[in-house]
């Protein structure tokens, strides 16, 4: 893309009609796949079509992505988000057997539903009036570099973005995936011990700390002995990153 | 060649032609970068050395545990956390003595800045972390569940809190909230005997992700508003364009306090805290009270005071509303609360209305005071929720109010510091909980919103009651003789006016007297009694039936010299069937809370100063 | 510059509209979690728009980080909701019910 095209603001006019049918054809086209995929994820039973449906949202705005010359961002959004996260919710989804269909129009809170679509109209309508009112982006231009600088392609330019301006936020994101990883790992692990329910079965766990009657279930052995929990079942590939350390 | 010969055997041809593209992509990458080469921002390490020790020193003790061949033991975690948070603490430290001789910086192309408010939220949050890690050794141990998750995804929410208090960047402050927070998720699920765990993480995590997107979508705004993220731009850009139609920047901003709300607890957006703190492992409840606090009001205060300094008008109102809602919502429903984690939430949110204050006064002063109230807050709660951990017994369960009574006779001297802790909390003079309330009342009173201030002194009064309600419990023994079954929780209010309630505790207090306990008076509304009968009291059946008072202590102490378990009484009687083992490091961490929290109260000066100077040198 | 930003930004608004929406209406907790990608996805089409209006590459790479940051809470969140209803055979929030409120 040639930096003069983009920079200037006020363009040829027959050049801007020229080039904005196809412009406008791409932004109605995606737009409506955004906002039905958006409403396929609230309004759908199931969630397998939910997140089928998200799919076809994060594709529409990757659409979006790339008519704005955000080409490395549209790339990332259809890896990560298409390629890695739906089919992360589509696992767990099947994984948990959850993929039958839910009756949606049982409500518990019945003042709910109204209360909160009269809130988001509400919220809507605020935020668009607000922007209308103040011609939106009213910002200092190219603070952080121009997205055309020096003709470089989009990619360049972000990675510099990202290991020159945005450098300390990049080595932050190592945080998150520690996190992730470690959570994972540990949220994976079945418990070692009897689960304690608060009002009930409290008296439950109070017996695993002696020989319980049934043997087998409320094993015998003596509180914070996990280790031996080591059952077939609870071997699994995150077990052996983080050990299981009491004994 | 006898390389790439080398590869052809391992792995065939593929393998072959991968190193080779790999090898021809490094060159070009190479030859790139020697044509325009990539000036990497200077760092100043001394910044952000605080947090580099704490998450290296996470990463180093799960790499320990997970690459030993033995389980590591407990005890190693714990004086491995512990060193770690104090050499953190001591870098923080040398952070705030350096900013003090050479004046506040920015480093890593201004997306860092260290000022004595930095300083103050990295040596809060190491301390916490500290503290956190001794009061966990003793809890991990006993729920069995022991192992490096719990510190090592503690110490990384620290360094997130850590980094939101030095952000000068909407992005960082965003990141390092996500940091804090996703730990907290896992944290709160931490312990997998607890259904009430799994539920609170799960309710924290869909509400804290809500308020996530809601903050991007802020700081979305915000960036088109002003053309960037970093602070320091939109200090700048903010001070010299009087924007005439701000619209877009004023519903950024609304949507970053509504972010920022929820994860301080403000009132319209609380609904999460009672019953993740209820919910949530009792020492992961203290940490992410002190933790979460620290770091949303350090990036509330710094985005807030300082970069939308001259949007004042704008949103000292909208503050003024949340604070008053807070602070009112917050005293009103801990009284009404039985369960005392449930109390401390509510408490906690009530707290957050007093640190709103500061931020109401938006001037150096009330930021001061907001500090000096969040980290004096920070001991209280960790070691409040110190002491619920160690009453909690196997399996925190036993968090009902009425098994905190008659502490004070089994457990004089955990009774009396949770006493303190919780008298502390009602700002009793001689505590900084006194100090604390008094200075942001003191700011918001000079800052033109005395009536703010009224209402804060009101709240006050009421949190008194329930705290000391339960303080008074503790130090109130049983009466089984006199209170028929089914009348014994007295203090509840659901039983008689709060009024009457609050007079009996006043005569509890000077003698422990509690005269009027006898049926009668207040206890006799139909429907009080209908409440109360609810709750089965089997165990004061049994005292009754059983006589003397003394042979039932004797019974007691002999079980608990024999160390009979006696979870199902402890479960009627809430934490109070018999005396607890409390491990060596949660005295250690109850003392440490304790002493900040006295010594600071009656020698003020130095608290009161650390946080006046850490304000002074705040970037601006 | 063909079509005006301000186009995609009420498109933004109103995609995260709806997300808010799905999120405080539906009970189905991976529902919900997806009603927060597409949150996530308005602020991110928000953030590359003002990047284009603005010519700043900073917007881009912002939308770089809150991927990252989703992913991490995705595979938190899921973590969670398999360790809580992995005997159960529904995931609706209604089933949680231990803690009031």
């Amino acid at each position: 893309m040639n930096p003069s095209q983009v920079n200037v603001i006020g363009m040829d006019l027959v050049a801007a009609v020229h080039k904005t049918g196809p412009d406008i054809a791409t932004f109605v086209v995606s737009a409506i796949i955004i906002i039905a995929g958006a409403i396929g994820v609230v309004f759908s039973r199931n969630p397998v079509h939910a997140a089928l449906s998200l799919v076809m949202t994060l594709f529409g705005v990757a659409v979006l992505f790339i008519e704005q010359q955000a080409d490395f961002l549209a790339a990332v959004q259809i890896i990560v988000y298409a390629g890695a996260i739906v089919v992360l919710f589509l696992f767990v989804i099947m994984f948990l057997g959850v993929d039958r269909r839910e009756n949606i129009a049982a409500e518990p809170l019945h003042w709910q539903r109204p209360l909160a679509l009269v809130l988001m109209a509400a919220a809507l309508a605020g935020v668009i009036a607000l922007g209308v009112g103040s011609h939106w982006a009213t910002g200092q231009q190219a603070v952080a570099g121009s997205t055309t600088a020096g003709g470089h392609s989009n990619v360049y330019l972000l990675g510099k973005s990202v290991f020159t301006t945005y450098l300390y936020a990049f080595e932050a994101t190592a945080a998150l995936l520690v996190i992730a990883v470690v959570g994972a790992v540990v949220l994976a692990r079945r418990p070692s011990l009897p689960s304690v329910e608060p009002e009930t079965d409290a008296r439950g766990a109070a017996v695993s700390g002696q020989p319980g009657p049934d043997g087998g279930l409320h094993d015998a052995a003596p509180r914070g002995s996990a280790a031996q929990d080591a059952s077939p079942a609870d071997v699994r590939a995150g077990q052996s990153l983080v050990k299981e350390a009491g004994r | 060649m006898s390389f790439l010969g080398f590869l052809d055997g391992l792995g065939g041809p593929h393998v072959r032609d991968g190193v080779i593209h790999l090898v021809v992509v490094l060159a070009s990458v190479h030859a790139l970068a020697a044509v325009t080469a990539i000036h990497v921002p200077h760092i100043r390490y001394l910044a952000i050395l605080p947090e580099i020790v704490m998450l290296g020193g996470a990463v180093l003790l799960l790499g320990v545990a997970s690459l030993s061949d033995r389980p590591v033991r407990m005890s190693v975690t714990t004086v491995g956390t512990v060193v770690i948070s104090g050499a953190s603490m001591g870098l923080a430290w040398w952070q705030w003595a350096d900013v003090r001789q050479h004046g506040p910086f920015t480093t890593v192309a201004g997306a860092v800045v260290t000022d004595g408010f930095s300083a103050l939220i990295a040596i809060l949050a190491s301390t916490a972390m500290l503290l956190t890690a001794l009061v966990g050794d003793g809890y991990l141990r006993r729920e069995g569940v022991e192992g490096p998750e719990f510190h090592v995804l503690a110490m990384v929410s620290a360094s997130g809190a850590m980094i939101m208090g030095q952000a000068n960047d909407l992005i960082v402050i965003f990141l390092g909230l996500e940091i804090m927070s996703i730990a907290l998720y896992v944290l709160a699920a931490l312990n997998p005997r607890r259904a009430t765990s799994g539920e609170a993480a799960l309710k924290y995590f869909v509400l804290g992700s809500f308020s996530s997107a809601i903050f991007v979508y802020g700081i979305a705004l915000t960036y088109g508003a002003t053309g960037g993220t970093n602070l320091a731009h939109l200090t700048s850009y903010l001070s010299t364009h009087a924007l005439s139609s701000n619209g877009v920047l004023l519903a950024g901003m609304g949507l970053l306090l509504v972010g920022f709300g929820f994860k301080v607890a403000a009132v319209p957006f609380h609904m999460w805290t009672p019953d993740v703190y209820q919910g949530a492992p009792s020492p992961v409840t203290g940490f992410m009270a002190a933790i979460a606090k620290a770091g949303g009001f350090a990036a509330l205060l710094r985005v807030f005071v300082s970069s939308f300094g001259t949007l004042r008008p704008d949103w000292r109102p909208i503050v003024y509303v949340i604070a008053i809602v807070t602070l009112v919502v917050g005293a009103g429903l801990a009284v009404v609360q039985r369960d005392v984690k449930r109390m401390l939430a509510y408490s906690s949110i009530n707290h957050a209305g007093f640190v709103l204050l500061g931020l109401q006064a938006a001037d150096a002063r009330g930021v001061s005071a907001a500090l000096y109230y969040v980290f004096t807050y920070s001991f209280m709660v960790i070691g409040s929720f110190a002491v619920v951990t160690l009453l909690g017994r196997s399996g925190d369960v036993g968090h009902d109010i009425a098994g905190y009574r008659a502490l004070a006779r089994r457990q004089p001297v955990l009774a009396l510091a949770f006493a303190v802790l919780l008298l502390a909390q009602a700002g009793v003079p001689f505590t900084t909980g006194f100090l604390a309330k008094l200075q942001v009342v003191a700011a918001v009173v000079d800052a033109h919103s005395a009536p703010l201030g009224f209402v804060a002194m009101g709240s006050a009064a009421i949190a008194a009651f329930f705290y000391l309600r339960v303080a008074v419990l503790m130090y109130t023994p049983r009466r089984p003789r006199w209170v028929p079954p089914g009348r014994e929780i007295v203090f509840d209010p659901i039983v008689g006016p709060q009024a009457s309630t609050a007079a009996r505790e006043g005569s509890g207090v000077s003698g422990q007297a509690e005269p009027e306990i006898a049926p009668g008076g207040s206890l006799d509304g139909g429907t009080a009694e209908g409440a109360v009968a609810t709750v089965p009291r089997t165990l004061a059946e049994l005292r009754l039936w059983s006589g003397s008072e003394r042979t039932v202590a004797v019974v007691e102490r002999l079980n608990a010299d024999l160390l009979i378990d006696r979870e199902a009484e402890a479960v009627e009687d809430g934490a109070g069937g018999r005396r607890v083992r409390v491990p060596p490091a949660a005295i250690v961490a109850i003392g440490i809370c304790i002493a900040v929290t006295v010594v600071f109260g009656i020698v003020p000066g130095p608290l009161v100063d650390f946080t006046h100077h850490s304000t002074l040198l705040l970037l601006r | 510059m063909s079509i005006p930003g301000s186009w995609y930004l009420i498109l933004a608004a109103v995609l995260f509209t709806i997300g808010a929406l799905g999120l405080l209406v539906r009970r189905n907790v991976l529902v919900m979690f997806m009603c927060i990608e597409l949150m996530l996805n308005a602020a991110n089409l928000t953030f590359v728009t003002f990047a284009r209006m603005l010519h700043d590459i900073g917007g881009q790479a912002v939308v770089f980080f809150v991927l990252v940051v989703a992913a991490a809470e995705v595979v938190v969140g899921l973590g969670i909701v398999v360790a809580i209803f992995r005997r159960r055979t529904s995931a609706t929030a209604d089933d949680l019910h231990i803690l009031k409120g």
